[in-house]
């Protein structure tokens, strides 16, 4: 802490106040970056609620609670030196907080109305400072910021004092109103579906946004909901859980099997559009999936999987598609499929066997070479007589099923159900792994390499195992992918692909199947993928910007993800799990040193 | 990991591995060969065979190539200086490094424009210089040196891996802010004055060369004299070996290694100079290559050895300058130009393939020796 050029002055001042001062300044330039990078101007057009927010005021307003909120938790100190904060000094400091943040939005409106950056900084435009000023002119901009900032503070920081049970509800609200107006699209077509336009023309605003009619109703409707439903749900859990084996996996099968009923139905019920996006959300469910296997089950970082995405889909296209330039067999797809499956075994073998006795970092590196040249190798000149250089294979025929109906890009709900038919197959493959002796050898080497080795499992050959699942869950993402765009170009797999797959599996939780599929679910429907639009259409120049921020922020608060595996979790946290076990007395010193000397050998970590 | 037994097959795999490794070597070996060959004379029968259309090379070809390849070089040690020290002292990649390469080659671009419109960059261009260059390195130092606290001093003690993800997440997070901030178009640089660009009577080589290959001597001088001659360098050599002992002895750990951090910091802040000298144009992907090849070279001169960082990046630099047009267009390879970058990567894989430890030795701490 001792590193900022301010340490000396801030050392001076108490130690709450300066949690205060850091939060509000981060705030302060938090705000200022979100505003410099374009995203209020450009997010303005998309409506929340119509007449009186919008997405791009959300994204600067939501900082200051945000730092409210944060500022209003008590703070837990190592040792009871200061006499602990009341909550008028919570309440005080997060609205200086508020305040802090705020001013940073100030001095920038300022800063617009007197000076130009607008050479190097494309966003210091007129509409900016339009923008922060609410048209009112600078003056009023530099005020009514400080005026939000606090008050917002002021909210953030006093929703702390409410009762837990008040939080709830109230963050309930907040959080229907704001998820009905992202998933604006998705319910307007959705209930067109079951024809109930009526309900939909009362609640959104012809131009996108809820009605401010609308949105009171949904928070209230959701407050009441809240207020009601607490604790049955967690009731209900328990319920199930407390249940003995074979209830237990009837209710847990019944479930399942409600989950697939919805999902055979639901495109039934959605539009084109919405279809496009299921699908689209299911292809990276599939190679999330994919990737989990590797990632998480087996703890190898493997930062190169498009390859196995780009040969999927590039043996695909060479094998089904006439235009093929060298050699065009012309199989139908289910052919080609098997052909595909062998490629993507071999292709995880030869990737897989040079890196697989690498250290874990090293191993990373690699495979993201692997995937770069692969994609190269698929660009250049040199092998476009086989795979059409940077012109890629285009007019591709989709997938014949049986001679009965065609499955192609053209039809998504047709799309939708095909991914749907591999990501259950993926699932049930994943599910069967995990319990698997192979599973088990994954997470043993996962945790500890020369323990697993030591235990008598051949580490080389478990590792290329999970290279290879890996490699042909990849490729089906691939197969489907050439079916439903119809073409392939090497552009289609940048790095980036690789990145926001792994981004996905961390953010739903490495190892969990569930929250991989959940964090597929959340990120590419709202955000979208590489080139896949989400919900949030009007995201897609700030998506991988907050793929990245994603990424930092799950690795520095949540390692384990959003619906963490149980046994991944309590190995990135052992520290403290060990320490809570010591402090319950469940084991003496010298076993806890020795067991965490045991886990401090580097070769644990790969 | 690298053992002797290296080249001594034991399992399928290890087959696997020494047919490649044996394989990589034969292509090396033909291909130079055949280059040799051709260069002797271009009608030559072995030449013929291998690459029907082969035209050789003139020398001042080659010597243009071997010069590019210095340069470059040049450039990536610099930058795999930041990598080859923070994973010595903390034994993870930072694979943001490369991007702070690019902040610096941005603030370059962005600062000497203005200077030009100052009417300053052709009056007094080697001040205009010598200010950039101290611009880039205090923007880089500050953007390394954030980087340590927000994200990685959280994360000293999590598993190896937990910072390597982190550190791609604030890659992608660094491109893209480059990209909201300044735009997605490339920038250039402006101009290089005329006496600078002209290829000089000795060896007709371009200055811009020269000058940086010099700058690049001079940064690796001071650092070199940092590191081995002061009290912070003996601080830095000393949490490398060992931070818990470091500790003990007095040396406060935290702040050596933000030191760290930032003279890996101000390094890329140079290279992102010279990048710009040399290239003269700047995108928000500008830092991922140089990134990948910097790493490489870090490890081809034996990661944590600074003086084998600097020698592997003349190594990966001439490598990949001249590699394609020795090595794969005697071999019939059409096209050699575009596979500049997917030769880079094959050289990354075949380093850590064929001698992961370096051709001069790794020096790491204590506990990642293993």
């Amino acid at each position: 802490m001792t590193t900022t050029v301010l340490s000396p002055l801030l050392r001076r001042v108490p130690r709450t106040w300066r949690r205060v001062i850091r939060l509000g300044a981060l705030g302060a330039v938090g705000q200022v970056f979100i505003s410099l990078s374009g995203m209020p101007v450009r997010l303005d057009v998309r409506e929340i609620i119509v007449p009186i927010l919008s997405l791009g005021y959300l994204a600067v307003l939501a900082v200051p609670v945000v730092l409210g909120v944060l500022l209003g938790r008590r703070p837990q100190h190592e040792e009871f030196l200061e006499r602990p904060p009341g909550s008028r000094d919570l309440v005080l400091g997060a609205t200086l907080g508020g305040l802090m943040g705020g001013g940073g939005l100030s001095v920038l409106a300022l800063l617009l109305a007197n000076f130009d950056l607008r050479d190097p900084l494309i966003n210091w435009s007129p509409q900016l400072s339009e923008f922060l000023s609410f048209g009112r002119g600078t003056a009023f901009g530099f005020v009514i910021w400080l005026v939000i900032g606090g008050g917002l503070g002021l909210l953030g920081g006093s929703l702390r004092l409410a009762s837990s049970r008040t939080q709830r509800v109230i963050m309930t609200m907040a959080l229907t109103v704001v998820s009905a107006a992202i998933l604006e699209s998705l319910v307007v077509d959705l209930v067109e579906g079951v024809s109930l336009e009526a309900l939909v023309e009362w609640m959104y605003a012809p131009r996108g946004g809820l009605t401010l009619v609308g949105a009171a109703v949904l928070a209230v409707v959701s407050g009441l909901l809240s207020l009601v439903g607490q604790g049955r749900i967690k009731a209900v859990q328990g319920r199930i859980q407390a249940m003995e084996g074979p209830r237990q996996t009837r209710v847990n099968l019944m479930l399942i099997a409600a989950v697939g009923v919805v999902l055979v139905i639901l495109p039934l019920l959605v539009g084109k559009l919405t279809n496009e996006l299921l699908a689209n959300i299911g292809l990276f469910v599939l190679l999330a999936l994919g990737l989990n296997i590797v990632v998480g089950l087996a703890g190898i970082l493997d930062l190169g999987y498009v390859a196995f995405f780009a040969v999927g889909s590039y043996s695909t296209a060479v094998l089904t598609a006439a235009t093929s330039p060298r050699i065009a067999p012309e199989f139908p797809w289910f052919v080609a499929l098997i052909i595909v499956i062998v490629i993507a075994i071999l292709v995880g073998l030869f990737i897989g066997a040079p890196v697989i006795r690498m250290r874990g970092d090293y191993l990373a590196i690699v495979t993201l070479g692997f995937g770069e040249i692969i994609r190269l190798l698929f660009l250049s000149d040199w092998l476009s007589g086989w795979f059409g250089g940077s012109q890629g294979i285009t007019a591709i025929d989709g997938v014949d099923v049986f001679g009965l109906l065609t499955v192609d890009g053209t039809n998504p709900r047709r799309v939708f159900y095909l991914v749907l038919f591999f990501c259950a197959i993926a699932i049930y493959i994943s599910w069967r792994l995990e319990r698997s002796r192979l599973g088990r050898a994954w997470m043993a080497v996962r945790e500890d390499e020369p323990v697993a080795e030591a235990m008598g499992i051949n580490t080389v050959n478990v590792k290329l195992m999970a290279f290879v699942v890996g490699a042909v869950l990849g490729s089906f993402g691939g197969a489907i992918f050439v079916a439903k765009v119809g073409s392939v170009f090497p552009s289609s797999f940048l790095i980036l692909v690789s990145i926001i797959i792994l981004v996905v599996v961390i953010f739903g939780g490495m190892g969990n199947i569930f929250g991989v599929i959940a964090g597929a679910v959340v990120l590419i429907g709202v955000l979208g993928g590489p080139k896949q639009p989400g919900l949030l259409v009007e995201f897609s120049e700030f998506k991988l910007l907050i793929y990245g921020a994603l990424l930092v922020w799950m690795m520095l608060a949540r390692p384990e993800g959003l619906i963490p595996s149980a046994r991944r979790s309590r190995e990135l946290h052992q520290e403290e799990f060990l320490q809570d076990a010591w402090l319950r007395g469940q084991i003496d010193t010298d076993d806890a040193n020795d067991l965490h000397g045991g886990s401090d050998t580097p070769a644990a970590e790969s | 990991m690298a053992s002797a037994s290296m080249w001594v097959p034991r399992t399928k795999v290890d087959w696997f591995l020494t047919v490649l490794r044996v394989l990589a070597l034969t292509v090396v070996t033909v291909g130079l060969l055949a280059f040799i060959a051709q260069q002797i004379d271009i009608d030559n029968p072995f030449a013929r065979v291998v690459n029907p259309d082969a035209t050789g090379l003139t020398g001042p070809q080659f010597r243009g190539l071997v010069i590019s390849g210095f340069a470059q070089g040049a450039m990536y040690g610099l930058i795999a200086l930041g990598y080859s020290m923070v994973y010595g002292v903390l034994g993870f990649i930072n694979f943001a490094h490369g991007e702070v390469f690019m902040v610096g080659a941005m603030t370059g671009m962005i600062t000497s424009n203005k200077l030009d419109d100052a009417g300053l960059w052709e009056t007094n261009f080697i001040g205009s210089l010598l200010f950039i260059v101290a611009v880039s390195m205090l923007v880089c130092t500050l953007t390394a040196v954030i980087m340590e606290r927000v994200a990685y001093r959280p994360l000293r003690k999590a598993p190896r891996l937990i910072p390597l993800i982190t550190s791609i997440g604030i890659s992608f997070f660094i491109q893209n802010t480059s990209v909201v901030l300044l735009g997605p178009t490339s920038k250039a640089y402006p101009d290089m004055p005329e006496w600078l660009t002209a290829k000089r009577t000795f060896l007709e080589i371009e200055g811009t060369k020269i000058m940086v290959i010099c700058v690049a001597a001079v940064a690796m001088l001071g650092l070199w004299l940092l590191v081995e001659r002061t009290k912070t360098g003996k601080a830095m050599r000393a949490v490398a070996e060992d931070q818990e002992i470091a500790g003990l002895m007095g040396v406060d750990v935290n702040r050596t290694i933000v030191k760290v951090f930032a003279v890996g910091g101000a390094m890329a802040g140079v290279a992102g100079i010279l990048w710009g000298v040399l290239f003269r144009s700047v995108i928000h992907y500008t830092g991922f290559l140089p990134g990948i090849k910097a790493f490489s070279s870090a490890v081809v001169g034996g990661i944590g050895n600074l003086g084998g960082s600097m020698a592997g990046g003349l190594f990966i630099g001439l490598a990949e300058s001249t590699g394609p047009l020795l090595i794969l267009e005697p071999l019939g390879v059409s096209g050699v130009s575009q596979l500049r970058d997917a030769v880079a990567f094959a050289m990354l894989i075949g380093v850590l393939l064929l001698k992961p430890s370096g051709l001069f030795g790794e020096r790491l701490s204590a506990e990642d020796r293993a």
